[in-house]
């Protein structure tokens, strides 16, 4: 038996002129349904080509000859994606799993109407006449918060706000009622007040369709109120994952102390200073050896014989459900956690 | 979109009005300015006084500027007289005047060879925009492919090698080598498949450029379009491929194009002076190529006129078209 | 070489004498009634139709040493209010006066001597840098543009330019494009700093960076306003990093400030409903508080178009103590309280606030 949603090794590599890009370099987890899983990351940590990899979208736009390698296995609802005939995927594809993206502005076209958009998603994978889908429309709309949805829907998406643009999006998603749905930073682009009324309307829904979620994020703030589990990517891989509470509040690896440490919070009393993570994103096609954080990771030495710049840690199971891959032992990492991060933040 | 188009209507109008203002000061006020003296090169060089005296006074070009510039745009609308020494002549609208070689009027002498024109441009117009576009969209959808790699150079070829090199040159192998073609003009009235014979390899010389040019304008155009996020998100929502690249791709690829199509389609209907030239067809390229060696000031002068109205209402109706596919162009 | 040696260092040549002689306690930067309106035009004759109405009556001071943050949604101002202090801009109205002096409609010419005391860093540490010159000359440009000649010489000065602010000054030579994106943003800063600013105006200095190299960059402006005693005013949409950053915080609102005031206070018990409603939107990186979360306040819809702001208090139409009086009489920004000045003719936590001050 496996998970509703099951990816086991995932890679996507993109070959450039410079080399070999490895976008996500051997990735796993597990989702069920009802359940949401946040992917919390940098810029280039991967987190959006998993998205766009499980959604089958990694090389649309790639024409040419140099096109993205996937490899791995992507099980949805017991089908494995990546061996599965391309047609019936695609059918798979805003049906059973759908996607939000973050720039509702650019993601839709801004020739149709929000109405005409979201009947041609309901159309594809729907045999009913133009009115119904059109009906289905106004009611989805309407579900999402739109106000006179009659007379929105023949409206252009550069007539919408922000806000209303993002809540069509949403719309346009949830309209086959996907088992699967993936917010790609769906709230960046908007404003705060905005924002708080997205991610209301997300969970709300998903209450309702009990799908699956999968929220992608650089903001630990948006995965902490929506995320059920939480899952940190660097540099293409999973460096921890485990129960959102366990995360935030026993996290096992350096990075995610890191990122914690970054920002400044509004729920605790002022900071003196911020804890930030000594130099930059590592490159994609220049992976450091042996754990990609080493260069970054106040910890590196701690562990013996150098193991941090030679070998490559796996993700071991620290906690119940609760996986780091770090080369520190459990007990340094609770007792570093305790004693040296936690009360600094 | 009422509006909209009242507003281009209207703006239309005056820029009509404007040209007719700027080719009148250009083909009659700046040469006298300029000490060249319009009666004479009417009469002819060796003329006595008296003859081009009397030709100043029958075109009014004695008369104070105003009022020369009122009786060209009468005769354009109303028609005019021309009355000199007691002999009246009454040209009807719209009157661009008489050639002064042939002394015909100049609006018939046109309208006679428009059609020659017009069907060369429209059908090489066809022609070049299912090639070209077909062409580019093929190229980018394999972008770095043979087909692509190849297409681009035989676009380059296009957009470089002039017409007369190409049009001598397919008239060399298909009409007189081959003799597969006619190399003759026919008229459409008299016969339809000689017609369309005469015509296949102008069609071709002219759409060779011209597909050239949109092959790579729709290329760049659709690579472009193919990396926008709403092409993802059709792809996001399940539909085919081809839908994605013919429907949501396509819409937004014709933009550009249409504006190109506008300007070149105008442009052409003025004559395509090689073309015309190089296949010795009777359309308006020619007229204005001869009239210019004769210094036949009106045929030109009416030509210019021609060439104005056309690209005047062919951009009229691209900016039509531009609100029918961009509904954000209706708001501006 | 320290932080601290490069500021007391070799003052500029030709910096001239010293600011003139004003009383301690008088503001550096001090803002009354500035408005800007940009016209909007129609038509085939190019009429006014309209206005976007970006900053209106803006009244506020900057004090000698001191971070006054602003912050507000898209929209409300606060880059066209950093681009007015700056002298981007032109005020439509109003005055800005800088150790005294009135700015307000001073020409290029005029403004040159204030640009070696006023500088600006900007938001997008890809585009604010030109991509054909090398850092060394890019942060070498204001002493090129102002005639001044460092002690020591311009390379020299660079390169401690680029130490103090954490980047290796042997990449004098190189390109933006060989830096990432935090370390072009200090390349920004660099350049701001050559001249021994007295104000630096920060437009969303981090907005555009990931969240770790975001606290590098705010903890190195830290620095160097310590060391450097630098004025700032940092505009910024982020409300956590507005609060870490900021000793005076005005809250805009649609062209307006709603609230000003000292931070603690501000973010301890909010006084104008728009301050609250934006403080509780903000998501708490705490998964254990997401069940408790009766506290926010959700605002209905979005923000109104500043071409056409709301009457009398433009936040009543999203305001849920909103009252007849709002919708027709504008409020003015009054100190309520000692040093807090809100524009609400319902402030919350006003009797709270009265009594712990009293």
């Amino acid at each position: 038996m496996t998970a509703f949603l099951d990816v086991r090794d995932l890679k996507v590599h993109f070959p450039t002129d410079d080399g070999l890009v490895k976008s996500v370099d051997g990735l796993s987890f597990q989702l069920e349904k009802g359940r949401t899983l946040g992917i919390v990351g940098e810029s280039g940590s991967g987190k959006s080509v998993t998205s766009l990899g499980i959604m089958g979208l990694h090389t649309a736009g790639q024409y040419g000859r140099r096109k993205a390698r996937i490899s791995g296995e992507i099980w949805l609802d017991g089908t494995e994606l990546l061996s599965a005939d391309p047609d019936h995927v695609r059918r798979l594809r805003g049906r059973e799993m759908a996607m939000i993206f973050q720039d509702p502005l650019s993601a839709l076209h801004p020739y149709y109407t929000i109405g005409k958009q979201i009947v041609e998603a309901y159309r594809i994978h729907h045999r009913v006449e133009s009115k119904a889908a059109r009906r289905r429309a106004v009611e989805m709309l309407d579900r999402v918060g739109i106000p006179q949805p009659d007379k929105r829907v023949d409206s252009y998406p550069h007539e919408f706000s922000g806000g209303m643009r993002q809540r069509a999006m949403i719309a346009m998603s949830l309209v086959n009622n996907p088992e699967l749905l993936i917010a790609d930073e769906p709230t960046t682009a908007l404003d705060v007040t905005v924002q708080a009324q997205i991610l209301d309307l997300i969970r709300d829904l998903q209450k309702e369709f009990g799908s699956a979620v999968i929220i992608i994020t650089h903001d630990l703030g948006v995965v902490a109120e929506l995320a059920d589990d939480i899952l940190v990517m660097y540099g293409g891989r999973c460096v921890e994952r485990g129960p959102a509470d366990e995360v935030f509040h026993e996290p096992r690896h350096p990075y995610t102390w890191g990122l914690l440490g970054s920002m400044p919070r509004l729920d605790r009393d002022q900071q003196e200073r911020l804890i930030p993570v000594k130099g930059s994103p590592p490159s994609l096609i220049n992976l450091p050896s042996g754990c990609a954080f080493n260069p970054r990771c106040p910890y590196a030495d701690v562990p013996k014989d150098d193991v941090t710049r030679t070998i490559r840690p796996e993700l071991t199971e620290v906690g119940g459900r609760h996986w780091a891959a770090c080369h520190l032992s459990a007990e340094q990492q609770k007792r570093i956690w305790n004693e040296e991060i936690a009360p600094q933040l | 979109m009422l509006a909209y188009l009242t507003r281009r209507l209207f703006a239309a109008a005056v820029m009509l009005v404007v040209i007719i203002m700027v080719v009148f000061c250009i083909f009659f006020l700046v040469p006298e300015w300029a000490g060249v003296d319009i009666a004479s090169s009417f009469v002819g060089k060796q003329a006595d006084p008296g003859a081009v005296a009397a030709v100043r006074e029958k075109l009014g070009l004695g008369d104070p500027i105003h009022i020369q510039v009122w009786e060209f745009f009468k005769g354009i609308f109303a028609g005019r007289t021309y009355a000199a020494g007691g002999e009246v002549t009454h040209c009807a609208a719209p009157c661009f005047g008489y050639s002064f070689r042939s002394e015909q009027a100049v609006w018939p002498v046109l309208t006679d060879r428009l059609p020659v024109t017009l069907g060369l441009a429209l059908g090489a117009a066809v022609l070049w925009v299912i090639v070209g576009v077909a062409a580019g969209v093929l190229s980018a959808l394999k972008r770095g492919s043979l087909w692509d790699r190849g297409a681009m150079v035989v676009a380059l070829a296009g957009v470089s090698l002039p017409i007369y090199f190409t049009g001598l040159l397919s008239l060399a192998v298909f009409a007189f080598g081959l003799k597969w073609l006619n190399a003759q003009y026919v008229p459409l009235g008299e016969s339809f498949t000689g017609w369309l014979g005469g015509m296949i390899l102008p069609w071709i010389t002219l759409a060779f450029l011209y597909a050239a040019m949109y092959a790579r304008i729709t290329r760049a155009t659709m690579l472009e379009v193919l990396g926008e996020d709403y092409i993802r998100t059709a792809r996001a929502k399940g539909l085919r491929e081809h839908t994605v690249v013919g429907k949501h791709a396509m819409r937004s690829t014709m933009t550009p194009l249409l504006t190109m199509l506008g300007m070149d389609l105008g442009a052409l209907i003025g004559g395509a002076i090689l073309t015309e030239s190089t296949f010795n067809l009777p359309g308006l390229g020619r007229a204005v190529l001869d009239a210019t060696r004769n210094q036949d000031l009106p045929i030109v002068l009416g030509v210019t006129l021609i060439t104005s109205l056309a690209v005047l209402l062919a951009n009229l109706a691209v900016d039509v078209l531009y609100a029918v596919i961009d509904p954000r162009v209706r708001l501006a | 070489m320290t932080i601290s040696e490069w500021s007391d260092g070799a003052a500029p040549a030709g910096s001239g004498g010293a600011a003139p002689a004003r009383p301690p306690g008088d503001a550096l930067l001090k803002v009354t009634g500035l408005r800007k309106h940009f016209p909007i035009k129609k038509g085939l004759f190019q009429r006014q139709v309209g206005a976007v109405r970006a900053v209106d009556e803006l009244d506020f001071e900057v004090w000698p040493g001191e971070t006054l943050g602003v912050v507000g949604e898209s929209g409300c101002g606060k880059s066209t209010m950093g681009r007015l202090i700056t002298r981007l801009l032109e005020p439509s109205a109003g005055t800005v006066e800088f150790e005294g002096t009135d700015i307000t409609h001073l020409g290029v010419a005029g403004m040159r001597p204030l640009r070696r005391d006023v500088q600006m860093i900007f938001q997008d540490p890809y585009s604010s840098l030109n991509p054909r010159h090398t850092i060394g000359t890019i942060v070498g440009a204001p002493f090129a543009l102002q005639h001044v000649s460092p002690r020591g010489g311009v390379k020299k000065e660079v390169q401690r330019l680029l130490s103090v602010v954490g980047l290796n000054p042997e990449h004098y030579n190189r390109y933006p494009h060989e830096f990432s994106g935090g370390q072009r943003q200090r390349i920004g800063i660099a350049r701001a700093l050559a001249l021994k600013p007295k104000l630096v105006v920060a437009d969303e200095p981090v907005s555009a960076l990931d969240v770790s190299i975001q606290a590098q960059v705010v903890n190195l402006l830290d620095d160097l306003q310590q060391e450097l005693g630098l004025t700032y005013v940092i505009i910024a949409h982020d409300l956590s990093v507005v609060r870490h950053v900021s000793d005076r915080i005005a809250v805009m609102y649609l062209g307006k400030i709603v609230e000003l005031a000292d931070r603690d206070s501000l973010y301890k018990a909010p006084m104008h409903p728009y301050t609250k409603a934006l403080m509780s939107a903000v998501p708490i990186p705490d998964p254990r508080r997401k069940h408790a979360k009766n506290d926010r306040i959700l605002l209905s819809g979005d923000v109104p178009s500043p071409i056409s702001p709301p009457s009398g208090c433009r936040f009543h139409t999203r305001c849920w103590k909103a009252t007849e009086r709002c919708g027709t009489t504008e409020p003015p920004l009054l100190e309520l309280l000692p040093g807090r000045r809100v524009a609400c003719h319902h402030p919350e936590n006003i009797e709270a606030e009265a009594a712990r001050g009293g």
